[in-house]
Formats: structure tokens, sequence, C-alpha cells
């Protein structure tokens, strides 16, 4: 048998794993499984990928395997789960700066390719180039080396649409003149990388989520790219289904924010601080551990409500333990999540699953919503913007319109905080001045554990 | 690469963004995170491009420059974003098998 037919057809069973790997991923009960069906499909792929006739040495292969293997196991060993967004971000950006290497790699072999390998070529270079230096960034925010804040200048539209320009007329003239435009090539590289900073720069630290959901679609698609570029099937159906992911992933995000995807990348939110909206007067009723634990050793149904406020406090421990001595106390303990609680979807439910919370607690902002009112209590942890009334009421706070997890409806409503300050961009929040809201000023941690103590003493 | 070949493997990419929409949006929120990493270890599939590009680039020293960064990004991607998806999933555990330890 031709061996090149042999390995196309391992390609298809690949394909087969990953999408069913993919397909157990719906439950978290198969999730394990699936993830390792999906990993033989890779290890199939890539062993067979070494019988192909193209390949006439090794050992390049090889010190590339080992490096990057060390390298990716240390990180997948080490990486703390508060820290997952930033190591999503900086994996995206390999996976970007993979396809264009693979493209350049393509274009120096043959340099006279026919239009249309070419076209790819370039496509393989801009997406994986825009992805790369676009997550670097991505990253560098998430991790707070370069400020979470939005950076904005006079003009940055414009540069960015003629940074744009500029690629596609040194597109158009490397493509005329393929063999003879190495020069031209490289502009186009470094437009790329340029052009993938300055459209992340603008977007603040609170949008991070929506912009690596939407990097993780290009780096799928920088790998289909790659596919047209190398006429590999594989490539192709592997990156169309992480660009699905990426694409579905950025929608539900900007669905939680109630925000159209241009008003993230373009608008800069969060760069003025000035908070809109109605001012909120009021008095706030604080209260102190001892009475919060008389009031939740009386209740039969309790909500928490965890915002990354959670994650910094390191509170997750304590809260997973008190959720316990309810239970053992006869409560119904859950833990509602709001989409866009976290640094990226889905952060919140890895943080509470590491501090042994089972996943059938976790529910979800729609499943939550329509029984708050039947809670006795809701503790709302770390979270401020989700669970603000003013998205719902008044409509020239800037979140109107976004849905919130209805605390408010709750009988009682606990709010533990460190103090009055106005939370991200300074929205203000009705809630804390609520008939039925009491604040636990102070470290989340704190709080928690002075509660637990009252539980255990 | 001629005209037919491109309509196939367009053909291909069409199909393949329809099904990536149907399996992953019935993943739910509670494993979108696991999701993302596991997307990019499959994302690191470029390992097999960039095994080609290392495999065929003969004494050519820039050749095997790209071929060698290629290889090492995507394996990264491969090994890291498989690895750290099974730590995050094996946390994911159900009340029963709680209560059990």
């Amino acid at each position: 048998m031709n061996i090149d037919i042999f390995v196309n057809f391992i390609y298809i069973i690949a394909a087969i794993l990953f999408v069913f790997g993919l397909k157990m991923l719906s439950s978290p009960a198969t999730a394990r499984r699936g993830n390792f069906i999906s990993a033989i499909g890779m290890f199939l792929a890539v062993v067979t990928t070494l019988l192909s006739k193209q390949i006439i040495d090794f050992h390049w292969i090889v010190l590339g395997f080992v490096i990057g293997t060390v390298i990716g196991a240390f990180a997948a060993r080490l990486v703390a789960m508060t820290q997952m967004p930033e190591m999503v971000a900086i994996f995206n950006g390999f996976g970007g700066i993979a396809s264009l290497l693979v493209g350049w790699g393509a274009y120096h072999a043959t340099p006279n390719a026919a239009t249309l390998t070419v076209v790819t070529i370039f496509l393989s270079v801009l997406i994986g180039g825009v992805t790369f230096s676009g997550s670097i960034v991505a990253w560098g925010k998430l991790s707070e080396v370069f400020g979470g804040k939005p950076m904005l200048f006079a003009g940055q539209k414009v540069v960015n649409a003629l940074i744009l320009l500029a690629i596609l007329a040194a597109g158009i003239l490397f493509m005329i003149n393929p063999d003879t435009s190495y020069n031209i090539f490289l502009a186009i590289v470094i437009l790329a990388l340029i052009l993938g900073i300055l459209a992340v720069i603008p977007i603040g630290g609170a949008d991070m989520p929506v912009v690596i959901s939407l990097l993780n679609s290009y780096s799928g698609l920088a790998a289909c790219a790659a596919g047209f570029v190398i006429q590999n099937n594989i490539l192709i159906v592997s990156g169309a289904l992480v660009g699905a992911s990426g694409i579905i992933l950025t929608n539900i995000m900007c669905k939680a924010m109630n925000r159209s995807l241009a008003n993230v990348l373009f608008s800069g939110f969060g760069a003025t601080t000035v908070g809109k909206g109605k001012g909120v007067q009021g008095e706030v009723k604080p209260i102190v551990a001892e009475d919060a634990y008389l009031i939740l050793e009386a209740a039969s149904s309790v909500v928490f409500v965890p915002g990354y406020g959670l994650a910094v406090a390191q509170a997750q421990h304590v809260v997973r333990e008190l959720g316990e001595l309810l239970e053992a106390n006869g409560c119904e303990v859950n833990y509602a999540i709001h989409p866009v609680a976290g640094r990226m979807p889905g952060h919140m439910n890895v943080l509470l699953a590491e501090a042994n919370v089972p996943y059938d607690q976790l529910v979800e902002m729609d499943d939550i919503n329509p029984v708050m009112n039947t809670v006795d209590v809701a503790v709302v942890i770390g979270a401020n913007d989700v669970v603000n009334p003013a998205a719902r009421s008044d409509e020239d706070s800037p979140i109107y319109g976004m849905p919130i997890i209805n605390v408010d409806y709750a009988k009682i409503v606990f709010v533990l905080k460190r103090s009055m300050a106005a939370g991200f961009a300074g929205i203000p929040n009705p809630l804390f001045f609520n008939e039925n809201t009491r604040m636990l000023f102070g470290d989340a941690k704190a709080s928690i554990s002075a509660v637990v103590a009252e539980f255990k003493g | 690469m001629d005209p037919n070949t491109l309509i196939f493997l367009a053909f291909i990419l069409i199909l393949s963004i329809f099904l990536g929409f149907e399996v992953i949006s019935k993943v739910p929120a509670t494993l979108h995170t696991p999701l993302m990493s596991g997307s990019n270890a499959i994302s690191g599939i470029t390992l097999v491009g960039a095994i080609i590009a290392a495999g065929s680039a003969g004494d050519e020293t820039m050749s095997i420059i790209l071929g060698i960064l290629a290889v090492t990004f995507a394996t990264i991607n491969v090994i890291g974003g498989y690895l750290v998806t099974d730590r995050m999933l094996g946390m994911f555990k159900k009340k029963s098998t709680e209560a059990k330890k």
C-alpha cells in the first residue's frame, strides 16, 4: 500500500477521535476520558506523520520534541489554577507562531510556488502573526506584566486601518512575484506582529475573557491556514473545530456582558473611570460574623455567588468548608456562577472544583434566577457588577441590559467586601443599600473563617 | 495548488466548522476552561505541518531553524494543553464520590 494513503487514512481516524473527545466534554463525568481520547488521536496523527515520505531527517524533529515536551510538561504541572487564563493566552500565541513558522518554512523551501499556495502562505503568516503578538499582549495584561488598563492613543483606529492596508498592499505585491519578494514577505511578518499588538492594547483587563476566547479561535484558524499551505486535511479539520469553539465562547461572553464584539474590541471600555448612572444614596447595614452565623444557621437554602475576588482572597477552600457545614446542618447549598465571573470562561468553576466543590452544586445563572426568590440567603463573595441590579433598572448605567444573577430577590443577601469603594469601572451598586442586604466588611477569607469558627464553636 | 484541490479543502473546512458548532455548543459552561485548554492542545495539530517542515529541511540552516522552532512551539501546545486539561478535569468530582472519602 502507498504509504501516503496509509497516513491519510490514519488522519481520518485522528479526526474521528478529536470529534468524539470534544463530544465527551459535554458532561463532567466523561470529560476526562474525552480528553484522553483526543490525545490518542493526536498521538496517532503525529506518529504516522513521521512515516510520511517527505520526512528525510529525524534529528531536528526529535530536538524540537524534547524541548517542547519538557517546557509543556513543566508548564502543565506547575501552573496554578488561578493562572489558567495566562496559560491559555500564551498557548494560543504558541499555536499562532507555529502556524506562522510552518507558512514561512513552506515559502522558504519553495519561493516560486503556485499563486494559490502563495495566498495560503500569506494567510497563514498573517493570522499566525496576529494571534502570536496579540496573545503575548493578552498574557502580559492578565499576568499584570504590562498593567491591565486599556491603552488608547489619538488616531489609534486610523493607524490600525493603515497597517491593515499596508499588509494587504504588501500581500498583493508578494503574491504577484513571490520568488523575488523575500523582503516584502518579511515586512508582512513584522506588520502582522504589530497589528496583533495594536489590536489588543486598547482592550481593558476585565474584557480579557472575550479576547482570549477570540484569540483561541484565531489560533484554530491559523492552524487551518497552515493546513491549506501544506494541503493537509487533519490540520484543516482540527483547526476548524478549534475556530468554532473559540467563536462560540466569544459569543457567550459578549452576550453575558450585553455588548457587541465590536464594542469590546474598539471602545476601550474602562479607560474612562467616570462612573455614570444614578448616584445611589442610602444607608448600608453592616453585620458581624456572629449575626451572619445565626442567620445562616436558620437558613434552609443558601446560594454562594463567587466572583474573581474570591480567588484573589484565596477563599475557595474555606467557602467549601462553610458549604459543607451548612449541608450537615440540613441546608441546601449551591454555587451560582455568572458566565463572566473570573478571568476566562468557566474559570470560577475550575477554581471551585479545585477546592473540592462537587460539580453538581455549580449552577448556571439561567438556572438559579427563576428560583432565587425561594433562596433564604445569597452570599456574594468578591463579585460586584454581575449582581448589580442597576443592570435591570437604571437605563443610564454603563452595564444596563447586562444579564445578572438576581441575588436581590433572595430573602437576605450577604455581601462580602473589603470596603465601600466602588468596583471595577466605578459603577455604583444599589444592591449594597437594599433593605434586605447585609454587608460583611473585611477580607473574604477572614470573614468566612470567622463564620466557620462560629459554626464549630 | 490547483483550484480543484482548493475547492476540496474548502469543502472540508466548511463541513468541519459546522460540525464544530454542533459538538461544542453542547459543552456546559462549567467545562469552558478545560474546553479552551483542550482545544489549545488540538490546535497544536500544526505539529504535523511542523514535522514535515523540519523533516524535509535538508541541510539548509534557515529551514532547519524554522522547522525546529515550529516543532518546539507546537509540541508545547500539544503536551502542555493535554496535560493541564487532564489535571483540571481530574478535579471535577461528583458529590457521591465526595461523600465516600
